[in-house]
C-alpha cells in the first residue's frame, strides 16, 4: 500500500487540509487501493515559473530527444480545447509530461504508465496564449524532452 | 454513474485502444459567471486512473488545464475479448466517477 | 418590289404568331421563376471556385475549414469523441421520448424524420410562408398538443435539433423554389443578404462573398456556399449555436439590431443560403472554434 497521504503534515493542520486529508482516506476507502499509486503533486502543479514544476516532477537534468512523437496543431482553433498527441519511442518510457509553457501553471499533466500500456497518450489541453508545448518523458529514472510551438489566437468575429 | 463519462474500447490483435470522454467543467477558477460576476471555483479532475482486468495500466494527475469535458486516449497491449477495461478519475472536490467495459 | 412567296391567309398567320408570343412570355416567365435561383446558385460556386482551385465542391460544408489542413486535423481529432456528446445525447432523449398523447416526433416525418432536413426550408403554400426544419419540429408539437419551443432557446430546441437534424447526415441539400411565390421570399433572403446593415454597414455578401477565404480579426472568412449544411454548431466545443443563433450573432457584430431566431426575416435568409448550398451533404452537431 503507498499511501503517501502518510507525508509529514505540518503541525496544525488547516481545514481545508484536513478535508484533503480526509476525502483521501475517503477516498481510498472506495477505489481498490492499489490504483493511487500517487499523490498529486501539488507543488508541481502549482508552481507558476517552468523550473520550479521541473524541479517538483525530479526533472533536474533533461535532454532533447528526436524520439518524442509529438502532433499539436500549429494553429489552435480554440486555446481551450488544444489536440495533443504524444507517442515515445524511447526504450522503458515510464511517465510523460505535458507543459504549456505560457499557462499561469506551466504543468497540465502527468501520465504515469503502467503494466504492458503503450507509451501513447492523446487529450486535449488549454493554453492561455501561444507558446511552446513541451512534452517530457521520464525513463529509466532519466528525463528527455521536445517541444514545438502552438499559436493561440483570440477569435474576432469567431466570438 | 450515468452519463458521467462514456467510454469505446476497440481490439485490434492483442492491443485494446482506449477512448473516454469525461463529463467535467474543469474551471481554471479564472472564469466569472456572467450574471452574477463572481468567480467560478476551481473545479478540476484531480486524478484519474485506469485498470485493465483490475490491474492498473494508467495513472495520471492533471491540473485544471486539461481541457473542459476531458477527453482521454490510451492503448493497452496483452488485451483479449473479455477483458475487462475501467477509468476512473477523482477531482479537487472529491468527487469521483467511473466507468467499465468489456473488450469485445 | 418584292413578291412576296405563297403566305397563309392572314388570320392564320396573326394567331400563330400569338400563339408563338404567348408560348415566349410562357417560357420567359416560367424560366425566370426556376433559373434565378440557378443562376445565383452557380454563379456563387463560379466565384469561389475561381479563389480556391483545387478544393472539391463537397468540402465547402467544412467551411474556413477547408482552407486549413491544420484546422481540418483539429476538428477531425474533436469529432472522434466529441465532448458535447451528453447535449447529443439530450437530443436524442427529447427526440425518443413520446409526447402526452403517445405520439413520437418520428411520426410526424416521412421515414420516421430520417433524410428529411435538406428538404427545409421549404415554401408552404397554404401559408406564404417559408417553412424551416425548426418550425416543422415546433408544428409536430402543436399538432400533438403541447407547447412549442423558442427557436432560440439552446436548452430546448437546439438540443432537438442537434439530434434530429442528424437524422439527415449525408443528405443532400434540396431546397425547391417553385412559383412565384416561392421566388418571392427567396428574393427576400437574397436582398437580405446583399443589403448593407448595422454601424459598420456590412452586408452577409461584404466578407462572405466578397473576401471569403481571406482573414479577418484573425478568422478565415467562410464563403456562403456550404454555410447552411453544418447546423447546429458547437462552438469551442460546448456552446450549442443553431444557424438562426449564428445568423443573430453575425448581426451584433456589424452593430445592427437582429432580427429574432424564427423571424420571418431569417427564414428567408437561410431559404436563401441553403438553396446556395443545394447537392452539399448536410452534416449536424459539429465542432467549430
Amino acid at each position: 500500500m503507498t499511501i503517501e497521504a502518510m507525508k509529514p503534515q505540518p503541525l496544525s493542520i488547516t481545514g481545508s487540509r484536513r478535508r484533503t486529508v480526509l476525502g483521501l482516506l475517503a477516498a481510498l476507502a472506495a477505489f481498490p487501493l492499489r490504483v493511487l499509486a500517487a499523490e498529486w503533486n501539488k507543488p508541481a502543479f502549482e508552481a507558476h515559473a517552468i523550473p520550479d514544476a521541473l524541479k517538483a516532477i525530479g526533472a533536474t537534468s533533461i535532454a532533447e530527444s528526436d524520439k518524442i512523437e509529438l502532433k499539436a496543431p500549429e494553429i489552435a482553433e480554440n486555446g481551450a480545447i488544444v489536440p495533443v498527441e504524444i507517442t515515445s519511442r524511447i526504450p522503458g518510457t515510464e511517465a510523460v509530461y505535458i507543459i504549456a509553457e505560457k499557462n499561469p501553471q506551466p504543468l497540465v499533466a502527468e501520465f504515469d504508465f503502467a503494466g504492458a500500456t503503450d507509451p501513447f497518450i492523446s487529450t486535449r489541453i488549454k493554453m492561455g496564449e501561444t507558446a511552446r508545448v513541451r512534452v517530457i518523458v521520464r525513463a529509466g529514472g532519466k528525463f528527455y524532452a521536445t517541444a514545438r510551438e502552438v499559436k493561440v489566437t483570440i477569435g474576432g468575429c469567431g466570438g | 454513474m450515468a452519463d458521467q463519462m462514456k467510454i469505446r474500447a476497440t481490439l485490434q490483435n492483442d492491443v485494446a485502444d482506449v477512448k473516454v470522454l469525461m463529463f467535467h467543467p474543469m474551471e481554471t477558477g479564472l472564469r466569472k459567471d456572467p450574471s452574477s460576476g463572481d468567480i467560478i471555483p476551481l473545479h478540476f479532475i484531480k486524478k484519474v486512473f485506469a485498470t485493465h482486468n483490475g490491474k492498473t495500466v494508467l495513472d495520471a494527475q492533471w491540473s485544471q488545464a486539461v481541457s473542459k469535458n476531458p477527453f482521454l486516449n490510451f492503448r493497452v497491449r496483452g488485451a483479449k475479448a473479455g477483458d475487462k477495461i475501467a477509468v476512473g478519475w477523482e477531482d479537487n472536490k472529491g468527487e469521483k466517477a467511473s466507468i467499465e467495459t468489456t473488450l469485445g | 418590289m418584292r413578291k412576296p412567296a405563297s403566305r397563309p391567309r392572314s388570320a392564320e398567320l396573326i394567331w400563330r404568331r400569338f400563339r408563338l408570343v404567348v408560348a415566349a412570355i410562357l417560357a420567359a416567365a416560367t424560366c425566370s421563376a426556376v433559373a434565378a435561383p440557378e443562376d445565383d446558385r452557380t454563379a456563387f460556386i463560379r466565384h469561389y471556385q475561381e479563389r480556391f482551385p483545387g478544393v472539391p465542391l463537397d468540402n465547402y460544408v467544412d467551411g474556413a475549414l477547408m482552407l486549413s489542413t491544420d484546422a481540418k486535423s483539429q476538428f477531425d481529432s474533436i469529432m472522434e469523441f466529441p465532448p458535447f456528446q451528453s447535449d447529443l445525447d439530450k437530443g436524442r432523449a427529447l427526440w425518443e421520448t413520446p409526447f402526452a398523447n403517445g405520439r413520437t416526433y418520428a411520426g410526424c416525418f416521412a421515414d420516421g424524420g430520417r433524410n428529411v432536413a435538406g428538404d427545409y426550408p421549404r415554401f408552404d403554400a397554404a401559408s406564404g410562408k417559408v417553412v424551416t426544419f425548426e418550425m416543422a419540429l415546433n408544428d409536430c408539437r402543436r399538432r400533438n398538443g403541447e407547447k412549442v419551443f423558442a427557436y432560440g432557446d439552446r436548452a430546448t430546441m437546439g438540443v432537438l435539433t442537434a439530434h434530429a437534424r442528424s437524422l439527415s447526415d449525408g443528405m443532400r441539400m434540396n431546397i425547391k423554389v417553385e412559383g412565384s411565390d416561392a421566388l418571392a421570399k427567396y428574393e427576400l433572403g437574397k436582398r437580405f443578404y446583399f443589403t448593407r446593415i448595422g454601424q459598420f454597414n456590412f452586408a452577409c455578401s461584404s466578407c462572405h462573398y466578397a473576401h471569403a477565404g481571406q482573414i479577418l480579426r484573425t478568422e478565415i472568412i467562410s464563403p456562403s456556399t456550404g454555410q447552411a449544411t453544418h447546423w447546429p454548431v458547437f462552438r469551442a466545443g460546448d456552446n450549442l449555436n443553431t444557424l438562426h443563433l449564428r445568423i443573430r450573432r453575425c448581426m451584433e457584430q456589424v452593430r445592427a439590431a437582429p432580427f429574432p431566431a424564427g423571424s420571418e426575416e431569417l427564414n428567408n435568409l437561410e431559404y436563401f443560403l441553403a438553396y446556395l448550398s443545394n447537392g452539399l451533404p448536410l452534416r449536424a452537431s459539429v465542432y467549430r472554434k
